[in-house]
């Protein structure tokens, strides 16, 4: 096993665990500069295609990154990208939490949560469209795309028939 | 009058948690406080909004950081651990049994095309997210600019992250002091 690899995955996702404002889903451009553009440890179709399997499986949205790590070093990768992402952001909760009882009233957190939510929306944007311009190489996929956005809104289906529907469509080989 | 909470046992901790992190799809909030709050009343509403705030003010996976504020109420780090274990678990086992699926069939015309699809679909739902955050924004001119900015920080000039939140973050939170100072004044 390739432990400068493994070493170089624990220091970029270890960093990545701290900008991961508003949750992980702020990482999804960030994370594809790394891997697709700046490294070639994996192509475009497989980053899209790792990314909806995540959306497809049960659990935290974050094993996205499992199966990035997965993909660049196997199964050390795999884990090592999991406990990366998790352990700094993980051991700042568990600090903030036990200081908390001092400042839970405090002004100032409710200003910071109201100052970073409009960048959580400008990053679960960017998400959206890094995904919509990598996963679609065709116009079909737009279309498939496109049709999506208000179903998923409407919220009168659950968003696993809309993937499942996607799955069975694309079996065609039309996207 | 409101039912008395229950404390749970660490066991019932990391069973409950295993339960959200076993049937979530899809993002895993509003199960987490359908189990916390109406299942098994381990805390209130109030007490969840204030999870959440928590979970979403400090970075990292949302879920993750409400798993661990709330072990640690009840039992300090020992509950962290056993919500935490819970939580990822069974779902990351899972996850790498469907990675050694992809490895074995990778060369499988079929699943690249099923993935095509799903991809197309999943990358709407991640745009059908955003769409839906941004439509329930305060309409403050400001709020607006820092999303949009962010935006084409991250999607247009495609910036690295790092810079796109040591830029914005520290703008924006200066500006909603600013807003909250007027707010108290007025």
């Amino acid at each position: 096993m390739n432990g400068a690899l493994l070493l170089s995955l624990a220091w970029r996702f270890g960093l990545f665990s701290l900008m991961a404002v508003g949750g992980v889903n702020a990482l999804v451009p960030e994370i594809h500069r790394q891997v697709v553009v700046l490294n070639h440890w994996m192509s475009n179709a497989d980053f899209t295609g790792l990314f909806a399997i995540a959306q497809a499986a049960p659990g935290p949205n974050m094993l996205f990154v499992t199966l990035i790590g997965w993909k660049v070093a196997g199964l050390a990768g795999a884990l090592v990208a999991t406990l990366a992402l998790c352990l700094p952001s993980s051991l700042l909760t568990y600090q903030v939490v036990r200081l908390r009882e001092r400042f839970s009233d405090a002004p100032w957190r409710q200003t910071i949560e109201h100052g970073l939510a409009p960048v959580t929306i400008g990053l679960t944007l960017g998400s959206g469209w890094l995904l919509l311009r990598t996963a679609n190489a065709h116009w079909s996929g737009w279309v498939l795309s496109v049709a999506t956005i208000p179903l998923a809104l409407s919220r009168k289906l659950n968003p696993l028939w809309l993937l499942a529907a996607g799955a069975l469509l694309g079996l065609t080989g039309w996207f | 009058m409101t039912p008395a909470l229950i404390h749970p046992s660490r066991r019932e901790l990391f069973a409950g948690f295993c339960k959200v992190g076993i049937t979530a799809f899809g993002g895993a909030l509003p199960l987490v406080r359908r189990m916390l709050v109406e299942e098994r009343r381990w805390i209130n509403d109030q007490d969840f909004l204030e999870y959440l705030g928590l979970g979403q003010v400090l970075p990292g996976p949302n879920v993750l950081n409400i798993a661990i504020a709330i072990g640690m109420r009840f039992y300090g780090i020992g509950g962290a651990l056993a919500a935490a274990g819970g939580l990822m678990l069974a779902p990351l086992g899972f996850i790498l049994l469907l990675a050694e699926m992809y490895d074995r069939f990778a060369g499988s015309v079929a699943l690249h095309h099923l993935l095509g699809g799903l991809a197309s679909v999943a990358a709407g739902l991640m745009a059908a997210m955003g769409i839906r955050l941004a439509m329930r924004l305060k309409r403050v001119a400001w709020r607006y600019l820092v999303a949009i900015l962010t935006f084409a920080g991250v999607a247009v000039l495609q910036f690295p992250l790092l810079a796109v939140l040591l830029t914005m973050a520290p703008f924006a939170i200066i500006l909603s002091w600013h807003t909250a100072r007027r707010e108290r004044r007025a």
